[in-house]
């Protein structure tokens, strides 16, 4: 099981570069929706088929809010100023790679550190699911465990969860009206 | 652990692209990368080998489960990203229609 998710996560670590590096908008949302399905392909393979769905319905949406912008506006990458090559933009340029690569080396020795102490891949210890798991049918009368949780133990959660749904529609009415306030 | 060292790699691309693009689209899709990361993160914590979608139905007995709690949080999660995602290509067709590109260093101007 590691080493198939291993390879769809390389999978989707290329997508990734080659997003972020398209000259063209619309392919680097092409390969943004290949990520985001292959996510979809590991949540199946993890035995989690409720987040599957919603992902695939997600991504969905959302590569369409994508395409119909880009669509709207440009397709075309910023390319480089040719004007600013001179010799103090390129000691900058490199200046600002070395500090990004810096961030993101020191980064991932952290990351390293801190998931010695977890459990190993596919064993996991169960301290807090077990409460969820015994007896969820009777008590919450759903027979998907997941529901059962979204539902009725964390209720309040998918509350919140729903109030900024609502907000974030509001925000996207607010900034896309058709005239501002004088 | 070298799935989470992957899933991790995945979570630093997203965060290159938002550090170094100029182009708001793409930093908006490297956004989407880093929570892509993260909900594959929490769901593989959730994962048990040999255990079976928490599903329960009358064919399959066994009360060897993944656990059900990552994978609701994630779903709320996604839901919240999406909704996020949306709320910043809104703020990035309003900055188009503004100044007529997507370059953030042409966009340095703070009218409203």
């Amino acid at each position: 099981m590691e080493t198939i998710i291993s390879v769809i996560l390389i999978f989707m670590i290329l997508g990734a570069i080659y997003a972020l590096h398209a000259r063209d908008l619309l392919s680097a949302l092409i390969s943004c929706g290949l990520v985001g399905y292959g996510l979809v392909i590991c949540f199946l393979l993890l035995r989690a088929p409720d987040v599957a769905i919603v992902q695939i319905v997600i991504e969905t949406i959302t590569l369409i809010i994508m395409v119909s912008v880009v669509l709207a506006s440009t397709r075309h990458e910023i390319e480089a100023d040719a004007g600013q090559t001179g010799k103090t933009s390129i000691y900058k340029i490199w200046g600002s790679m070395a500090m990004v690569m810096i961030i993101m080396l020191v980064m991932f020795f952290t990351f390293r550190l801190a998931i010695i102490h977890l459990d190993p891949f596919g064993d996991h210890t169960l301290r807090m699911s077990r409460a969820y798991l015994e007896g969820a049918a009777e008590r919450t009368g759903s027979a998907n465990l997941v529901t059962g949780v979204l539902f009725d133990f964390r209720g309040y959660d998918t509350f919140g969860e729903a109030t900024i749904l609502f907000t974030a529609v509001i925000g996207v009415l607010t900034v896309l009206r058709l005239r501002g306030k004088k | 652990m070298n799935v989470y060292l992957l899933c991790f790699i995945l979570f630093l691309v997203g965060l290159y692209g938002v550090l170094t693009r100029r182009n708001v689209i793409k930093i908006i899709i490297g956004l989407s990368f880093m929570e892509f990361s993260i909900f594959l993160f929490l769901i593989l914590i959730g994962y048990i080998e040999g255990g079976a979608a928490p599903i329960l139905s009358k064919t399959v007995v066994t009360t060897r489960f993944v656990d059900p709690l990552p994978q609701a949080m994630v779903l709320t999660a996604i839901v919240i990203a999406m909704a996020a995602n949306a709320m910043l290509l809104a703020i990035a067709v309003r900055l188009y229609k503004r100044y007529g590109t997507f370059d953030i260093r042409k966009i340095n101007e703070l009218k409203g």
